[in-house]
């Protein structure tokens, strides 16, 4: 499947850190609906700062360890 | 899937599938007497409002076979949404553009109607198809 964001992130793996919370507790938490957590963790959904914010709230880490964007290298490729 | 996304579909089917019955009864009368004297009135008319209902019962079947875990329509909803009438829009200009020459030209109501139909199906159809898309391959 194509992923149209070359924002790669670690939800999951935060999510089974911290608990196992699931998709759906996440989802509450941040207000959408368990599919959106299930297209950003996928990367087929690029979610808003504000959103990437809260999500990084959620788990008491700074945003760059949820999300993560390649460096120049890959970016022109 | 997401109650927006089960509604997607519902109104996909809906309104290809009314379309598809408006044509063949349409087609086969135009198949039988000249397109001015053809009666198309009652039956874009009946199958405009079929579709709708048939876009709420799809939908409510759809919901009741796999029950959505809530019906809040949430940003991503909404960001599919605005890209798929962004895209779709332009079959509604195309319509009114070619029912627009075709009155100047002065071609039958038949032609005009029919038009403007197939655009407000295309703007539906295409609307939906994009949408769904972009909820199973990303925005």
């Amino acid at each position: 499947m194509t992923k149209p964001t070359k924002i790669t992130n670690s939800i999951r793996a935060l999510r089974f850190a911290h608990g196992e919370l699931t998709q759906a507790q996440l989802a509450d938490q941040i207000g959408v609906t368990r599919q959106t957590v299930i297209a950003i963790e996928q990367g087929r959904y690029s979610p808003s700062l504000e959103m990437a914010f809260q999500i990084a709230r959620v788990f008491k880490v700074p945003l760059d360890e949820v999300f993560q964007y390649p460096d120049g290298e890959e970016e022109s490729s | 899937m997401s109650y927006d996304e089960k509604g997607t579909w519902a109104y996909l089917v809906a309104s290809a599938g009314a379309y598809l019955v408006y044509l063949v009864i349409v087609g086969d009368r135009a198949l039988h007497a000249p397109v001015a004297e053809v009666s198309y009135v009652a039956v874009l008319l009946w199958t405009s409002v079929a579709s709708g209902i048939a876009s709420t019962v799809v939908r409510t079947l759809l919901e009741t076979a796999s029950p959505s875990d809530s019906r809040k329509r949430d940003v991503r909803d909404k960001e599919i949404y605005r890209f798929g009438e962004y895209v779709s829009r332009w079959f509604i200009v195309a319509g009114a553009g070619a029912a627009l020459i075709m009155a100047m030209a002065k071609l039958d109501y038949f032609w005009i109607a029919n038009v403007i139909y197939l655009g407000f199906v295309l703007w539906a159809v295409v609307g939906s198809a994009v949408k769904l898309v972009a909820y199973r391959r990303g925005l």
